[in-house]
């Protein structure tokens, strides 16, 4: 665990913002991985007084604070209809009740990690991430953005008519995933996203006219990149993910038809 | 800094660190049933309900639970002893290192799921890890005691 100076539960995001440009202070969500950490820090940021952890659905987009809980996201039923229950699937594997009751959306996403259930799983979506100083921006954009001192709001999923699926495997339950995927389908294009490759999730756009599933999955899956690490062999991921993607796609075909 | 919280239904008032983990809070206060068990938010030792629901309080911070409840295994005695009674039942308790969080976790599912199935109470409980068992004894001992509780409700 790391050691902390101060620590202030901030009144508006300006004040979280202005806080956050010292390098040495750091914003607080569920603090999961954070506290694996060691060193000083100056101030810990908590924003969870600013009323940021309630989901909001309208009829064009869901949007979630970035203070909600990953249990939140596993519960919400609006979400899980909308999306054919991927945020229950993509959630419930992650360690247990206790450890999603605490652990962020906001913190999932600002971390970008390689490991992440969550980014996953939205990048297969039409997801923005909305930042103070930078404004709502595409998911897929923000994936691939150096780490800043600005500060994560909420994240906005478009309710665009996607049908989604998601599927991970672990070596032992409660693990960091071994493989992660995420399929949605949109008219004839599919976003396909692969993470814990062990690198972060990316995600690809591919035609699906004319293609079958098996065809269609081994062109998904081939490109991205694979490595290895003490889970399981890049060889490995790449065939984990040849199968998972096969099965998404065969699953919400199945839905559709 | 100072917080101000109910601890197993009394006020209490102290001063905290701005990097006091509400896990070191509750054991200064007499709470010694929670536990740093593996220290990377993984094994449920730690298990405290923070306004109801189960939380990890070994990566929950003291001044966060400002303003909150929190309870402890030293909050609910008697049901704790309750659920005891059918994990030593089924012999369940072999070190009984894990069976605070455990407790803690069976009681905010019985709140939260109603006729959970096998299946759901694993998922709920996964977080829960015990080095000794297997799990079998501690999944008989539960499922008596949900089902027990429904004889008693139903007569």
């Amino acid at each position: 665990m790391f050691k902390a100076r101060e620590y202030v539960r901030v009144k508006s995001l300006e004040e979280a913002w202005n806080l956050n440009q010292k390098k040495s202070n750091v914003i607080v969500g569920g603090m999961m991985w954070l506290k694996m950490g060691r060193g000083q820090k100056g101030t810990v940021i908590d924003l969870s007084g600013l009323g940021l952890d309630t989901i909001e659905e309208t009829e064009e987009a869901f949007s979630i604070g970035c203070m909600c809980t990953l249990r939140q996201l596993e519960l919400h039923e609006g979400l899980n209809k909308e999306f054919d229950g991927i945020f229950r699937e993509c959630t419930r594997h992650i360690v247990g009740t206790q450890f999603r009751n605490g652990a962020t959306v906001g913190g999932s996403v600002f971390g970008r990690y390689g490991f992440s259930d969550i980014l996953t799983c939205l990048l297969a979506l039409d997801s923005y991430v909305e930042l103070y100083q930078g404004g709502v921006i595409p998911l897929v954009q923000f994936t691939s953005m150096p780490y800043d001192r600005d500060v994560l709001v909420r994240i906005v999923i478009k309710k665009d008519g996607r049908k989604a699926a998601y599927l991970s495997q672990r070596n032992t339950q409660t693990d960091f995933p071994l493989i992660a995927c995420a399929a949605g389908k949109m008219g004839d294009d599919w976003y396909v996203s692969i993470g814990a490759r062990p690198k972060r999730a990316a995600v690809y756009r591919i035609s699906g006219t004319g293609k079958k599933a098996d065809e269609l999955a081994r062109e998904a899956a081939s490109m991205f990149e694979y490595g290895s690490n003490l889970r399981g062999s890049g060889e490995y991921r790449a065939h984990l993910a040849n199968v998972y993607v096969r099965r998404l796609i065969e699953t919400i075909e199945k839905r559709e038809a | 800094m100072e917080i101000q919280l109910t601890l197993n239904g009394k006020a209490v008032k102290d001063q905290v660190g701005a990097d006091t983990l509400l896990l070191d809070f509750v054991r200064k206060h007499g709470c010694y049933s929670v536990k740093r068990g593996c220290e990377t938010s993984n094994c449920g030792l730690c298990t405290v309900l923070l306004d109801g629901k189960p939380v990890l309080s070994c990566s929950t911070l003291a001044a966060r639970a400002d303003g909150c409840s929190v309870t402890t295994l030293e909050g609910v005695q008697e049901k704790a002893e309750a659920i005891g009674r059918f994990l030593a039942g089924e012999g369940a308790e072999q070190c009984g290192f894990c069976s605070p969080g455990l407790i803690m976790n069976v009681i905010a599912m019985e709140q939260e799921l109603s006729e959970p199935s096998e299946e759901e109470i694993r998922e709920y409980l996964a977080g829960n890890l015990c080095r000794c068992t297997g799990y079998m004894g501690q999944m008989r001992a539960i499922g008596n005691y949900l089902n027990r509780k429904g004889e008693e409700q139903n007569g």
